[in-house]
């Protein structure tokens, strides 16, 4: 095995035990034979290329691979890729077409809610979850709801304005 | 609203949103571990588990029988490849220099130390291929404590039989005046009228913890026979110079890429191991190599910052007029002396008269190698410790002189109109207004009332209490006159460089030396450029980052890139509308001096329908059918700036802080920062880096500090035990600008990415103090964490009994 | 960093769980939300042969009223328990310390079952249902048992489940009438574990105190029941002196481990105040 997820019909690698799961990620359905070790954030960024997602730690702290599993914003980096079978798997490439942004990234962007930009699709992530559950949060709410991110360039008020600003947007497309 | 269409006035001053933000939103990035080229060899580095051993003997090839292993190397195989890790800065004619190979030779000397590599094809086999290296170490004792290491005796992290001095000073660095410029002379003029508060500050280890793990891909595949090596670091053009320096490489056939960097804070201003691993490796092989570090091995080989031991004394008369400042420090080098970490101290070396007045000022410092992490900078570099050192000291000063903390910094701060100023430590400050921003600050903080709540949590004994922490801070920024840095024996200049190019089509192609990495400088870049050219922001893009199409510049460090780049970018555009007005003239029919340049086009003096716009004249330079004689083709300018000195931008930061006196815990309840950075380039951004500025700072006070055990072993070796505090930890802020313009800089900007790591963290720690000084405490131990908040109420009230 | 390669079966049913964990021996473990057990296979401090994935067997999800209790499948994660109506109404001890479990993304994917077995001493979730006195409905080779929660805490990171066996639900008695309740967590920033934590619930009665459990965490290599302050406060007024003197003897019988956090000394004096604290909110004085 050269690497560790064949698309297929490769035939699985004689080495290694493989499982073969379906994925749909951002709509779009995957079946592939990966080891039961690969971690979904892994398939995600190297076996499926979808490279928005990213990883800060091996301690489930940073929150920087959140992506959404059915509907539940999850960290992906503590999630097997096999434990994903059957299920959907949300990414920030799923937010928005190249055209037309999501009212998050509207106000990720309106309020400069980001400077590098590593942490973004996880809070954005994590703020989807929040939203969809709760579309008039307090900035207290909001702050919890991403206790699990960590940003080290904003101090995280912008953030919160971003979201708080989404959320007034999407109330207003809602009503 | 889309505010980046708008043409219309200079661009500068106006809070655009970043045009960077597009492609980072929608998760189109570019990171370094984004980057998978065809046939990429992994690599995994196998870090030593101890703080100090000799390595008796090393394996390496029970790993190649793993599968997909291609190679494996420890020091011996490596032989020659094994290159040395430069330090740029010897502080002192004496410093000691000890090697720093890529990988360890014979001995390790910190947690995390390389020791060997795994090269296979999937980053998976190479760490499963790394338990498979048999090593065998001879553990030596391990010296964690700075003090201890100075003892006569002590174990020496290099010793004798290594080649080097046999002693952990690493060096000795003395500004000690004489006669009536000494400490001593002057508090013995002042006789009885003297007041001498003497304490000892800890500024403990922190690490820079930027989001993007480190990450390099050395490709040996480029265009002809160049190796380009993508690499998330803060400074290509610097790496570029120094991977040719060590590796032997041509440098002409080097290509550096900073592509999408996720943060640095100084962390990332650095030449790495890995780095020349990686490019070693891969020119060995033939093949790309590619190393991403996971955030364990990121906690015990990223360079640590800060880490002092701070004996100051401070003496002023009786009614508060200061005279002098002592400061021994004992600084922490870490187990190598990477890029420039002995010269960190002495960047705060100036800065610890910050804003006063005094006629006496003594420094010293002792680099001190002990068995841990290497450090370097971390956002400020020197700067925050000083800053902390008299932030802390002048409220100890107040409160041994019954003075209001606040009256005591007025009375000895420089006044505006005392502007230019040089100060006891030799810089010469060019502007400030330290009573406008006291002043904002006061008004926006509502300092009188909380006083008044303050005064009465005391009196009704509230577990609750209330203090207020001042911070008056001013820092020295932007990387800075090559001259002074020569001076200082630093082996690099702090120029920057420009080159705008208009492109037949009329776009601007700005390229730049500094290398952003979440700063936000294709936006503001495009504004100073815009507010020049007349051309619209988005019609200019910034090139930065990659050796092969911006190969000038001194990259991003240092609060450097608006200060010093800012210049080059000035000037460059500047010179491409004096090439432009030549052509433009020719293309009217006029004298050049007959010419506005107005809105992006030239007017014909008192017949504005005659016009020409810069496109347009760019055109003419591009077909160059009909150019005036003398003139080449093409419509480009460059700029090279090398500052006259570096800008000092200041503030005033109030906290108001709560302390559970029961559980120690303490909240910021308000916390407001007035800034000064001079002209602002883009509000908006400036709000941003004062807000992460702010929370580094912050969270160097409350929760962030690196801890070794006796052994060396690095106990917050994990985000979950390192703790980063999140939106959940922190309040919002109240924040606002006076603007004092820098004198010296010609865009009349100072920095401000380091400001507010530089400024709140005394003032969190004066304001905890403040709770608790009727209790007797004096100073309380960072981080302040509950226990040590605890645990400095207990020994104070030990004390009183 | 990445796990050690292992094998994975995911069971439909517990017998087959069960099963599995026997034909995997020692190396087998068991895997649910998997948010206590990533960590510890990312940074290879633990290497399983195989891994049995308890997530589909469906018998282990929900909650569901059962009388006198409420029966939880050990599949539920720490954000269903916090936020089921049967949990808020009948357990809200439960719900509460749940809510304060780690952060949003944890919760969604951590399971009680899980959070319990893994039996960490700085887990929330182990206090409560000691607090509540739960029982633990356990499967193995020999068929169902049941074990209390005060004998289901062993050690570190150690219950009293055999490794062949795997934790199916969680019997909750459900409080009645008159109870208040409180979780007092106290930590460093909003993700960390806890430092100390205090779980508190309290019976009311005119005035008075009639019942008190209090359970605490991180103050010995298990969730550990304060029952010096339980029976200072049975029978005494409902009033913040009361619960002050009760208190005081919060630490005796604990044993706090001293660590980056906290030292043990600083852990018996939080254990007093936030006991303090917590039977003061329980009690709603």
């Amino acid at each position: 095995m050269t690497s560790l997820y064949e698309e297929i019909p490769a035939a699985p690698p004689a080495d290694v035990p493989t499982r073969r799961v379906t994925i749909t990620v951002n709509g779009d359905r995957r079946t592939l034979d990966i080891e039961p070790r690969l971690l979904l954030s892994h398939l995600i960024r190297q076996g499926l290329q979808l490279t928005g997602t990213h990883m800060g730690c091996d301690t489930t702290g940073c929150g920087t691979c959140t992506v959404l599993l059915n509907g539940r914003p999850v960290k992906s980096c503590t999630v097997l890729a096999v434990q994903a079978d059957g299920r959907e798997v949300e990414t920030v490439e799923g937010l928005s077409s190249a055209q037309q942004l999501h009212p998050l990234q509207e106000g990720f962007k309106q309020e400069h809610g980001l400077q590098c930009g590593y942490c973004t699709p996880g809070m954005m992530m994590a703020a989807k979850a929040l939203l969809e559950r709760n579309p008039n949060p307090t900035e207290d709410e909001v702050r919890w709801a991403l206790s699990g991110n960590i940003c080290r360039c904003t101090g995280y008020q912008n953030i919160v304005k971003a979201v708080l600003w989404a959320a007034d947007k999407m109330r207003e497309q809602e009503g | 609203m889309t505010e980046t269409m708008d043409v219309t006035g200079s661009a500068i001053g106006r809070p655009l949103r970043r045009k960077e933000d597009a492609r980072l939103l929608h998760g189109q990035t570019n990171w370094t571990d984004n980057i998978q080229l065809a046939g990429t060899l992994h690599m995994a580095v196998l870090r030593s588990p101890m703080a100090h051993a000799k390595i008796a003997h090393i394996d390496v090839s029970p790993a190649l029988e793993r599968p997909h292993v291609v190679a494996a190397f420890s020091a011996k195989e490596l032989g020659e490849l094994n290159g040395a890790v430069p330090c740029v800065w010897p502080v002192t004619d004496d410093i000691q220099m000890p090697p720093f190979h890529a990988l360890a030779v014979d001995k390790v000397r910190h947690v995390g130390d390389c020791v060997a590599v795994v090269i296979a094809n999937t980053k998976y086999a190479a760490a499963d291929a790394l338990d498979a290296i048999d090593v065998d170490y001879e553990p030596l004792p391990a010296v964690i404590d700075m003090e201890a290491a100075l003892k006569q005796g002590s174990v020496a992290v290099h010793d004798a039989a290594d080649g080097s001095l046999g002693t952990n000073r690493c060096y000795d660095f003395p500004l000690k005046p004489t006669g009536d410029g000494s400490f001593e002379a002057a508090v013995k003029a002042a006789g009885d009228d003297a007041v001498v508060v003497k304490r000892r500050f800890i500024n403990q280890r922190i690490i820079a913890g930027f989001m993007e793990p480190r990450a390099v891909v050395a490709s040996p595949m480029g265009m002809s026979n160049e190796m380009t090596v993508w690499s998330a670091t803060q400074i290509p053009h610097v790496l570029r110079v120094l991977l040719a320096l060590v590796t032997g490489l041509p440098e002409n056939t080097l290509r550096i890429v900073a592509p999408d960097v996720g943060g640095g804070f100084g962390g990332k201003l650095q030449l790495y191991r890995e780095e020349v691993l990686a490019v070693q490796i891969a020119r060995h092989l033939g093949r790309t190599v590619k190393w991403v570090e996971t955030r364990s091995e990121d906690m015990v080989s990223s360079h640590h910052g800060r880490d002092q031991i701070q004996d100051i004394q401070i003496a002023a008369t009786k009614d508060g007029k200061l005279i002098g400042m002592k400061v021994d420090l004992l600084a922490n080098m870490g187990a190598y002396l990477q890029i420039i970490t002995p010269g960190i101290p002495l960047l705060g070396m100036f800065m610890f008269p910050a804003i006063y007045k005094m006629d006496a000022y003594e420094f010293s410092c002792t680099g001190v190698f002990t068995n841990t992490t290497p450090t370097d900078a971390i956002r400020g570099a020197g700067r925050p410790e000083a800053t902390y050192a008299i932030e802390r000291i002048m409220d100890e000063l107040a409160a041994e002189l019954g003075m209001d903390p606040l009256k005591l910094r007025e009375m000895n701060w420089i006044k505006n109109t005392e502007f230019p100023y040089t100060t006891v430590a030799g810089l010469a400050y060019d502007s400030g207004n330290y009573e406008a921003a006291t002043e904002r600050a006061l008004e926006l903080f509502g300092y009188d009332e909380l006083r008044a709540e303050q005064e009465q949590r005391r009196a009704s004994g509230d577990p609750v209490q209330l203090g207020l922490g001042i911070s008056t801070f001013t820092e020295m920024c932007g990387l800075a006159p090559s001259r002074t840095l020569g001076a200082l024996k630093y082996v690099a200049g702090g120029w920057e460089h420009c080159t705008i190019r208009a492109l037949p089509t009329g776009k601007i192609e700005l390229i730049t030396g500094t290398s952003p990495h979440g700063q936000g400088h294709e936006t503001a870049w495009s504004q100073i450029a815009s507010s020049i050219l007349g051309v619209p922001v988005d019609d200019i893009e910034v090139v930065h980052g990659d050796t092969g199409r911006a190969p000038y510049g001194m990259d991003t460090y240092g609060s450097r890139s608006l200060a010093v780049g800012g210049q080059a970018i000035k000037k460059a555009a500047e010179r491409l509308v004096e090439k432009a007005r030549i052509i433009a003239a020719h293309q009217l029919e006029c004298s050049p001096d007959d010419l506005d340049f107005i809105q992006g086009e030239f007017r014909v003096k008192g017949d504005p329908a005659k016009a020409q716009p810069l496109a347009a004249v760019a055109f003419e330079a591009f077909t160059a059918h009909n150019l005036p004689d003398g003139v080449e083709p093409t419509l480009q300018a460059e700029a090279t700036v090398d500052p006259n000195d570096f800008s000092y931008p200041h503030g005033t930061h109030l906290a108001a802080m709560e302390v559970d006196v029961e559980t120690g815990k303490v909240k910021i309840r308000k916390y407001v920062a007035v800034d000064d950075c001079g002209v602002q380039v883009n509000p908006l951004i400036v709000e941003g880096q004062v807000h992460g500025g702010l929370v580094c700072g912050i969270a160097q006070a409350l929760y962030e500090g690196v801890e070794y055990d006796s052994d060396g072993n690095l106990l917050t070796a994990s985000l979950a035990d390192y703790l980063i505090p999140s939106a959940a930890d922190l309040p919002s802020f109240i924040t606002d600008r006076t603007e004092t313009p820098s004198t010296t800089n010609p865009l009349g900007t100072k920095g401000i990415g380091e400001a507010g790591a530089i400024a709140s963290t005394p003032a969190i720690i004066n304001g905890i103090v403040d709770a608790l000084r009727p209790m007797g405490v004096t100073d309380v131990k960072m981080p302040a964490t509950p226990e040590n908040v605890w645990r400095a109420i207990q020994a104070a009230q030990g004390g009183a009994q | 960093m990445i796990p050690v390669a292992f094998d994975y079966t995911k069971p439909s049913t517990v017998d087959e769980a069960v099963q599995a964990l026997i034909a995997g021996g020692e190396d087998a473990k068991v895997i649910s939300g998997g948010q206590s057990l990533m960590p510890v296979l990312r940074l290879r401090m633990a290497a399983p042969s195989v891994l049995v994935d308890v997530g589909g067997i469906a018998e282990m999800n929900g909650v569901s009223d059962d009388g006198d209790h409420l029966l939880i499948g050990s599949n539920t994660t720490h954000h269903d328990v916090m936020n089921n109506a049967l949990v808020k109404q009948h357990a809200g001890l439960l719900a509460m310390t749940a809510a304060t479990v780690a952060d949003p993304q944890i919760r969604h994917r951590g399971t009680l079952g899980g959070s319990l077995a893994h039996a960490d001493p700085a887990g929330d979730l182990p206090t409560a249902a000691l607090a509540l006195e739960c029982v633990m409905v356990a499967q193995g080779p020999k068929g169902r048992r049941e074990i209390a929660a005060k004998d289901f805490f062993v050690d570190y990171f150690t219950s009293a489940l055999e490794s062949d066996e795997v934790l199916v639900a969680i019997k909750v008695p459900k409080m009645g009438d008159g109870w208040g309740y409180h979780y007092e967590k106290f930590n460093r920033t909003a993700q960390a574990w806890a430092t100390v934590g205090v779980a508190a619930a309290v019976k009311r009665q005119n005035g008075t105190i009639t019942e008190a459990r209090v359970a605490l965490t991180n103050m010995g290599p298990s969730p550990i029941r304060a029952s010096s302050v339980e029976s200072a406060l049975a029978g005494a007024s409902a009033s913040a002196d009361a619960i002050a003197a009760a208190s005081t003897s919060a630490a005796d019988g604990t044993r706090p481990t001293s660590d980056l956090h906290a030292t043990a000394e600083f852990r018996e004096h939080l254990a007093r105040v936030l006991t303090k604290r917590a039977v003061a909110q329980a009690a709603g004085v």
